[in-house]
């Protein structure tokens, strides 16, 4: 099907069995009963009980540390501080299987001398009971002796600032050039300049990490732990000095992950305590350890100048983004990317000047989170068209329609998206949706706002990303499925069965789904990037498909028919010109073993590979390809108390195609609930590095009490790179709430505030200030 | 430290008996029992995910003592019913699409059971108040809205509506 012939209005697509239809999800059933074992649910036998020993100052010098008292506890049975793990460092790099890092990205395992953020690790301790490890936690003396910080990135980048990495506390740069943007806003008739922030946020999964770990009788570490990423088990292995064989990841069904167990949370210390001990260890962060102990979504400060014509066309746009990496580097020069990438949104820009840098400070280091740097740029680029849009005098769905990037034309990094571009479906659709708004009454004022944006599915093409999936059929007409994917909640393993069933004709009940252990299921990549069912769905369908063209072959043989003759679905195969010829599955399956034909596959995909972008102009591919869609949002806010209620919440977006459709519709409904606390309610406060809110009493996210429900309207059209033409929509659900929620509260009471949250206490001093001024 | 002292629990039909100091909760004396259906999320009573029924109430485990609720009918997720008979709750949560990670489907199950105990023919509104002391990051809530509403009806004996 080519681009251009897609039409937003096509039916929901009818020729398939079980892809595209709300199946019960095969991991469902088991939560629901309370069967589905996690990761914190193993116990061994002897197992031992871990707590971490943390620095309680951000920026310090470890003057002493005496453990004695800790040790002499009866039931406390070994202490690891850095001496050690003398001259071992762990990998902070990106995830997965490139098998390369850069240089100066390690991390001290435990605190050597140097304290860089509040909750560094100093020490580990295992005991018998969970009462004596807690007990030992407050027998570990320590002394730190403070030493000037750096709190704040555009500090952080002064001559004589305290330096936290490297040589200028500088850990990524990125430039995008393309046209003349000087030019190009020089000769503009209008120039709108602004400055955007955006917060750090938690990932709040309700599992915090957790892990146990033992040596099995070959010296393998085995760990059994919440992960997002099983592959870990290589960095690992380096961390501890032992080979990459001699360590294996057996994951579980994930608590949740929306990034936060991106990296290695507490795998090292587990592996690092079962080595010395000989005894399986189990190690669960308290919420707090899981506030202090993992890294946060990074905050960005961005500045727009957006040049226009009088008839709102976009001629040119320069956007400097400083993006907080806190005390180590992580992921941050790749989220940084992401954010550079997206910079100008899904609109066309022909004259484009970004320049972006993220830069180390003493607070929380900051790493993966949903969204991954395109979501902070979607949260400033929206709230700017609706600043310019309003400084032109103009709607601001108008404003955009006139520079919406369409299907087949380059984004900022000059790569044509292969896939349709259906911004402009997906905002008239979600805009339509949201209906009149409500009327506003005395002192409470309706908004409403829109919110477009551009998000990838997959990893950075020069990753060089591949997916293996094993499908096997077996003699009574079952189907396995094995793969190293993680299921972090979004149904990952269930739509792997959902596709191995729809290619081999037979039925959800029929299949069942082993994954992410790193020794026995084919490795399948990291559960990040919305590359899940991109990758590994990939996967899944080939090797499926291998498996059926053996089977038809043979079946084709025994009804005297050509294969392209032959139909599979509901457990029966049947000729498609005679459907009397047919025969149960089961019996076809049971021919091909008495024959030996194979009913297995080993497939691996890949992605498309290509080398790094241009150093200096940003252009080249950087990702496979790209989900467009829209948020819609009406609010309520009080201008008495600043309180804001969303009263309607409306997402559109093209994902392709469905797998399992209520399983989108939930990707959707939670990104929109998280994208509403990063708009209204999540705030870290930090004090000199020290992270003052961390519980769910202070950390605000939405309960069921703030959510509206949720409305989603689904596009397909069929054009992604995924299976059966689907994109992906675990990012892409969450990048453009915010926005449409600060547009929606702007246009309620008729200021903007350019810092998110936008908390009741915000919106009072900015309806002062507005009064002021009148 | 308080010393150990045997204390025996109902929990779903069965009585158990375990050692435990008096600090201990009903969450961590459930869990050492092997219940390890009941989640733990916070351990401060802030996110429900270790809610259980006590004498038909939902309450968090966490903040509860396991001595203080000896001789009480306790009852966890696993004690509505299984994969094979799952109670109308367990139904629609898994057929509706409101389970994702699921860590927090065993409290909010518990929460949702209350909510209709108290009211076979809840409005959203009751739902929303019930549920708010459970925490759910995947959901967004909107198809555990539909998953009790659909529940209820079943368990009013209006059968099934999907």
């Amino acid at each position: 099907m080519s681009q251009q012939n897609i039409s937003a209005d096509a039916q929901p697509n009818v020729k398939y069995n079980q892809v595209g239809k709300s199946l019960t999800r095969t991991d469902a059933p088991g939560k629901a009963a309370g069967r589905t074992p996690y990761a914190g649910d193993y116990v061994m036998p002897g197992m031992l009980h871990m707590r971490v020993v943390r620095a309680d100052i951000a920026s310090a010098k470890l003057t002493r540390l005496d453990v004695t008292k800790a040790r002499a506890l009866p039931g406390v049975v070994c202490i690891l501080t850095a001496d050690d793990v003398a001259g071992r460092e762990a990998a902070t790099d990106i995830p997965g299987q490139t098998g390369q890092k850069r240089m100066d990205t390690d991390q001290q395992i435990l605190v050597h001398e140097r304290v860089k953020y509040y909750g560094e690790p100093i020490a580990l301790i295992a005991a018998e009971s969970r009462d004596v490890a807690n007990a030992a936690l407050e027998l570990v003396e320590f002394d730190l002796e403070p030493i000037p910080g750096v709190y704040d990135p555009e500090e952080a980048m002064k001559p004589g600032s305290p330096i936290v990495q490297g040589i200028d506390n500088i850990v990524a740069e990125h430039k995008i050039r393309k046209g003349d943007p000087e030019k190009a806003l020089a000769e503009a008739d209008l120039v709108i300049e602004n400055t955007f922030h955006t917060p750090f946020q938690e990932h709040a999964f309700l599992e915090p990490e957790v892990g146990l770990a033992w040596t099995d009788e070959n010296e393998v570490v085995n760990i059994r732990v919440s992960t997002q990423v099983i592959e870990h088990f290589r960095a690992i292995a380096d961390a501890i000095g032992v080979p990459h064989n001699k360590v294996r990841i057996r994951g579980a069904l994930v608590g949740g992950g929306f990034g936060g167990k991106e990296d290695v949370t507490v795998e090292i210390y587990l592996a690092l305590m079962a080595k010395a001990t000989g005894r399986p260890v189990r190690l669960e962060y308290t919420r707090e350890d899981s506030f202090v102990g993992h890294g946060k979504r990074h905050p960005f400060k961005l500045t727009y100048k957006t040049g226009v014509t009088r008839d709102g066309r976009i001629t040119g746009m320069d956007v400097y983004i400083l993006a907080d990496s806190g005390a180590y580097v992580f992921l941050s020069p790749y989220v940084l990317l992401y954010g550079a990438v997206a910079a100008p949104g899904p609109y066309k820009v022909e004259n484009l000047n970004v320049y972006a840098q993220a830069v180390a400070t003493n607070n929380m280091f900051t790493s993966a989170f949903r969204g991954f740097g395109g979501m902070q740029a979607c949260a400033a680029y929206e709230q700017q068209m609706d600043e310019v849009a309003k400084a032109l005098d103009m709607d601001p769905i108008e404003f955009r329609r006139r520079n919406y990037l369409k299907t087949g034309e380059a984004i900022s990094t000059g790569f044509v998206p292969p896939s349709a571009i259906w911004t402009e479906e997906c905002v008239d659709k979600a805009w339509a949706a949201l209906g009149e708004p409500t009327v506003s009454s005395d002192h409470i004022k309706i908004g409403q706002g829109i919110a477009a944006y551009q998000q990838s599915y997959g990893r950075l093409t020069f990753l060089h990303d591949t997916s293996e999936c094993w499908v096997g059929v077996e003699m009574d007409g079952t189907v396995i499925v094995r793969s190293g994917v993680t299921d972090i909640g979004a149904g990952q393993i269930s739509a792997l069965g959902q596709i191995a069933v729809e290619v081999l004709g037979v039925t959800l009940e029929n299949v069942v789904i082993y994954n992410s252990d790193s020794a026995v299921t084919p490795l399948a990549g990291t559960t990040t990037a919305t590359r899940a069912l991109y990758m590994t769905g990939n996967a899944a369908k080939m090797a499926a498909e291998a498996v059926r063209e053996r089977l038809s072959e043979r079946a084709a043989r025994e009804f005297d028919v050509q294969v392209d003759q032959i139909h599979m679905a509901f457990n029966v195969v049947s000729v498609i010109d005679n459907p009397d010829k047919s025969m149960a599955f089961v019996d076809l399956v049971k021919i091909c073993a008495s024959e030996g034909i194979h009913r297995s596959e080993l497939s691996m995909f890949r992605a498309p590979f290509s080398d790094y972008l241009n150093p200096e102009t940003g252009q080249g591919q950087a990702h496979p390809d790209y989900v467009y869609g829209a948020q819609a949002i009406e609010v309520a806010v009080d201008t008495d108390t600043g309180e804001v209620e969303v009263l309607k919440s409306i997402a559109a977006h093209d994902i392709g195609q469905c797998i399992n459709k209520a399983a989108v519709e939930g990707q959707i409904e939670g990104g929109t609930q998280n994208g509403q606390g990063y708009a209204l309610s999540e705030e870290m406060l930090y004090e000199e590095g020290k992270l003052v809110t961390p519980s769910f009493s202070e950390y605000l996210m939405p309960t069921s009490m703030d959510m509206p429900k949720v409305q989603t309207i689904l596009l397909e059209s069929r054009s992604g790179l995924g299976p059966f033409g689907s994109k992906g929509i675990g990012e892409p659900a969450l990048t453009p709430v915010a926005p449409a929620i600060a547009n929606a509260v702007a246009n309620a009471i008729g200021v903007r505030i350019f810092e998110l949250p936008i908390t009741p206490e915000r919106i009072i001093k900015a309806l002062k200030e507005k009064q002021a001024a009148n | 430290m308080s010393s150990p002292k045997k204390i025996t629990l109902r929990i779903n039909g069965v009585n158990e008996t375990l050692e435990a100091p008096a600090h201990r909760t009903l969450l961590e004396a459930l869990r050492d029992l092997g219940h390890v259906e009941v989640k733990c999320g916070c351990e401060k009573g802030d996110c429900g995910a270790c809610a259980v029924s006590i004498d038909g109430v939902a309450v968090d485990s966490c903040l509860t003592l396991a001595w203080m609720v000896e001789g009480r009918e306790i009852t966890t997720v696993s004690g509505l019913g299984d994969i094979e008979n799952p109670h109308p709750l367990q139904k629609s949560f898994s057929d509706l699409g409101a389970i994702q990670c699921g860590y927090c489907t065993p409290g909010m199950i518990m929460a949702s059971k209350s909510v209709i105990d108290r009211n076979p023919n809840p409005t959203d509104d009751d739902i929303r108040v019930g549920l708010s002391g459970n925490l759910c990051r995947c959901t967004g809530y909107t198809k555990i809205f539909e998953a009790v509403q659909d529940a209820a009806s079943v368990m009013r004996g209006e059968g099934d509506k999907q």
